[in-house]
């Protein structure tokens, strides 16, 4: 529940203050390197969206994968968090930056690389009404 | 984040002594009752945990809405080395940045008296970050050795913070013998006291043992009293 909550509230009061309280369908890409629990993610949606007296329609999460780019040698890849494990994984969720420890570019071996997407979480589409 | 008191220790130089004294005016006040807490933000090359001689990997957080700190004896205690596993983190300055929001804002800290809070050493963005994003409860320790290269330096770095609005600035000799006090006597500065250059310093450090038996404890400890009373 570290980011699920947070993010949650951060997003509805973007949407609300964009969009008013009536949302038909929210859609939202949900970026892989977090591994955020969908569902916590949702019912914090509902349950802060209740708190707030937004009306609010279907949700729909996709996930978007992370993809990063080295620095040194241009190469993109796109990285899964599950493949290094539980403990890894964990670390990622509390402190995203944490992957700079765990990877490297797999064509050059660089650590200096960045992230293109696949953090945190992004409105793809909002129909109000 | 309800703290009574957060302490930034800072300094524009390396190797002045940031991380053991915040690892132990942090571990001193809470041995003494009162409910402090450490946050290490030194992302790059974090070390307090080598000062309380703490393994990284048996850092364990509870997560419920955010992150609590791990106990350390009676210190409240987080580190980005249990996120790493101890192994090198190169970061670049806007991923430093990105890294720092992050922590501060999931840190669940709610009920601490005194919260130390390690940095990096420079005077960059990162720091004026920290300084800003705690906002007008966070007050600065500088610190400095007697060497005119880190005198000359910490001035620079006075002045900076004076300029982002921070009107109390507290000052901490440390390898030297009280000289400093003079030197810095002026409106707005506080000089909270001196640590001696002691040649065992590796004694004072590495576990809870050896910071509790620190030859230098005093020292460190009318610091925190002098903090304690500065209110
Ligand atoms: N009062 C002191 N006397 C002797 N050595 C000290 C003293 N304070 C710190 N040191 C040593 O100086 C070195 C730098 O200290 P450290 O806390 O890592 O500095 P910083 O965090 O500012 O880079 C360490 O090896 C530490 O053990
Ligand atoms: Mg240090
Ligand atoms: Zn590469």
């Amino acid at each position: 529940m570290v980011h699920e909550w947070s993010l949650a509230e951060a997003l509805l009061r973007y949407v609300a203050s964009v969009y008013g309280p009536r949302i038909k369908t929210l859609k939202l890409r949900v970026g892989v390197l977090q591994s955020i629990d969908k569902e916590v993610l949702l019912f914090s949606i509902r349950e802060l969206a209740g708190l707030y007296n937004v009306s609010l329609g279907d949700v729909v999460l996709e996930d978007e994968e992370a993809v990063f780019k080295c620095n040194r040698c241009g190469y993109e890849w796109s990285f899964n968090p599950g493949d290094l494990g539980e403990e890894v994984r964990e670390s990622i969720h509390f402190l995203p930056e944490a992957v700079f420890a765990y990877t490297r570019c797999p064509r050059c071996g660089s650590r200096d690389f960045k992230v293109v997407k696949g953090r945190g979480l992004e409105v793809a589409e909002v129909v109000p009404g | 984040m309800a703290v009574k008191k957060t302490y930034v220790v800072l300094s524009s130089k390396g190797g002045v002594g940031k991380s053991t004294l915040s690892s132990l005016l942090a571990f001193y006040a809470a041995e003494r009752g009162a409910r402090a807490g450490l946050v290490d933000l030194d992302f790059t090359n974090p070390s307090t945990h080598i000062v309380l001689g703490v393994d990284p990997r048996e850092v364990r957080y509870v997560e419920e809405k955010g992150i609590f700190p791990a106990l350390v004896g009676k210190l409240r205690y987080v580190t980005p080395a249990a996120f790493t596993r101890d192994s090198p983190l190169p970061l670049r300055g806007e991923n430093v940045s990105r890294a720092l929001f992050e922590l501060i804002s999931i840190l669940r800290l709610d009920g601490l008296d005194y919260l130390f809070i390690d940095t990096p050493p420079g005077m960059s963005d990162e720091h004026m970050d920290i300084v800003y994003r705690l906002g007008e409860v966070v007050k600065p320790v500088v610190v400095t050795t007697p060497s005119p290269l880190s005198v000359s330096s910490v001035r620079k770095m006075i002045s900076l913070l004076r300029e982002s609005g921070l009107r109390e600035i507290f000052l901490v000799e440390n390898m030297g013998g009280g000289g400093l006090a003079d030197v810095f006597k002026e409106p707005g500065i506080t000089y909270l006291g001196y640590v001696p250059f002691y040649p065992g310093f590796d004694n004072c450090i590495g576990s809870l043992e050896n910071v509790r038996r620190c030859p230098l404890r005093s020292f460190f400890e009318s610091i925190v009293d002098k903090l304690v009373s500065e209110g």
